[in-house]
């Protein structure tokens, strides 16, 4: 992706409302190259419908901006470029259910780079390598146990080689003892320099990958900082109260 | 024995076999062409609904709300004894096709719709992550998973295609039934009658059984 001198996410005065219902209100956020976000908060404070406007999967206010490497995200033919560019990896996984899962990596490399078909699969076995589950590659999602999906999904978000890589809970719909592995593969993937934002719940990920915190609630960006300002030293009492109701149970 | 002889008089049936058989290839003829039309007509009314801008999704829709509500005999009857009023004179053959078309590329359109729509939302979403077009989303991730849901309707629609194609009779096209209630006439004798559903039934039959096969198969929560 072309280097920019500027941020490579930038989000200004992001508003969103459902009727009278704000969902997000006036968010300013950006994201350097390489960086990692953790974007924690309790459930309904906007942390996945702010995720989720960067590659405008939730429609958003017409005069809040976001860009993506200097691109505007709107509706329109520059958007396809925008989500070409943004890879995301859903809570519910996703995948597609009547492709293998090789399949279901290759897919969006042929169809949007138009990749040939032997590039597109030498490049999905090496992600599903790097994933951990070449053996799995011919079997079907369904097939498959809920860490493994989400590891396919990462690998097919992976393949169009995307600037940045969003993360909706992509742990939260996963048997505990899934978690682990899922959280291995980002673990790794963070050390590889991949810009990431990853909306979670687990705190122990975001404070050891995190190279800053955001605290999200009720549609505001409450407080932003680095992991041990967030969750060692955090100023505003909602966040105090938010971790204290998370880390003591 | 006078009812055997009445009903299913050999003789009687031998004869007018070969007309009858005529009706099938005619019946046939009709009734493909129509499911084949219906079809192509109805998965590009449910796609264009989907997509089209909000006016022409509207005309869509009072289009297969129109052609759902109307008897086929009557739409079959009006496109060949009153559309020649107007200067469009159709074949027997075309009449036929067109009413049964017109009516199975509604029920089509349905079908397909009710298809698309039980595809879960994040299939869609996934996509659009992907960046990938519209067309590929409809023709890669949707339609080959919404036609595993619509194979039995659609199956059963194709049934109903068939049985209607009888109807073409009135319009003096020798189908089946037409060359049949001929062939009672000639032979004073209601066996070809008899032969006729029959035959029917001998085509019909698998179909039934196939969707009901499909049904049960797909209930069993394969996806």
């Amino acid at each position: 992706m072309a280097k920019t001198t500027g941020p490579l996410i930038s989000i200004r005065r992001l508003n969103k409302a459902y009727g009278t219902f704000t969902v997000l209100h006036d968010i300013d956020l950006d994201v350097a190259e390489c960086e990692v976000v953790c974007i924690i908060g309790p459930s309904g404070s906007g942390k996945s419908t702010l995720i989720r406007c960067i590659n405008h999967l939730e429609a958003f206010s017409p005069n809040s901006t976001i860009t993506v490497d200097g691109i505007r995200v709107a509706p329109g033919p520059a958007l396809a470029k925008v989500r070409a560019e943004v890879g995301m990896v859903f809570q519910s996984f996703n995948l597609f259910p009547h492709m293998t899962v090789l399949r279901n990596v290759m897919l969006a490399p042929m169809r949007v780079r138009k990749a040939s078909p032997e590039d597109a699969e030498r490049k999905a076995r090496e992600l599903l390598a790097r994933v951990g589950i070449s053996e799995q590659a011919e079997k079907f999602p369904g097939q498959l146990s809920g860490g493994q999906q989400q590891r396919v999904a990462i690998a097919r978000a992976l393949a169009m080689e995307p600037g940045v890589l969003l993360f909706d809970e992509p742990t939260s719909s996963l048997d505990p003892e899934m978690v682990g592995e899922v959280l291995d593969v980002m673990r790794k993937l963070a050390g590889t320099g991949v810009t990431m934002i990853i909306v979670t719940h687990e705190m122990g990920f975001a404070r050891q990958v995190a190279d800053r915190v955001i605290f999200m609630d009720a549609g505001r960006l409450v407080e932003a900082g680095t992991p041990a300002e967030i969750f060692d030293n955090p100023r505003e009492e909602r966040t105090r109260s938010f971790l204290r109701a998370v880390l003591n149970h | 024995m006078n009812l055997l002889n009445t009903f299913f008089n050999i003789p009687v049936f031998l004869n007018s076999l070969p007309q009858l058989l005529w009706g099938l290839v005619v019946t046939l003829q009709i009734g493909i062409t129509s499911i084949l039309v219906g079809l192509g007509g109805g998965l590009f009314l449910a796609v264009a609904r989907l997509y089209a801008p909000a006016f022409f999704q509207v005309l869509i829709r009072i289009y297969i709300d129109i052609f759902r509500s109307i008897p086929l005999l009557v739409l079959l009857i009006v496109v060949y004894y009153a559309l020649p009023f107007v200067g469009i004179r159709l074949s027997p053959f075309l009449s036929a096709v067109t009413a049964l078309s017109l009516v199975s590329a509604a029920y089509t359109a349905e079908i397909f719709r009710a298809g698309i729509e039980a595809i879960p939302h994040g299939q869609f979403e996934a996509s659009a992550a992907l960046g990938l077009s519209g067309r590929s989303t409809m023709m890669d991730i949707i339609l080959p998973q919404a036609i595993r849901i619509v194979i039995p309707p659609l199956t059963n629609n194709c049934i109903n295609v068939m049985k209607d194609t009888a109807l073409a009779s009135v319009v003096a096209m020798p189908d089946l039934l037409k060359q049949a209630t001929q062939a009672q006439a000639l032979n004073a004798n209601p066996t070809p009658l008899i032969g006729a559903a029959l035959i029917y039934i001998a085509l019909l039959w698998p179909m039934v059984a196939v969707v009901a096969r499909l049904e049960k198969h797909y209930s069993r929560g394969k996806r």
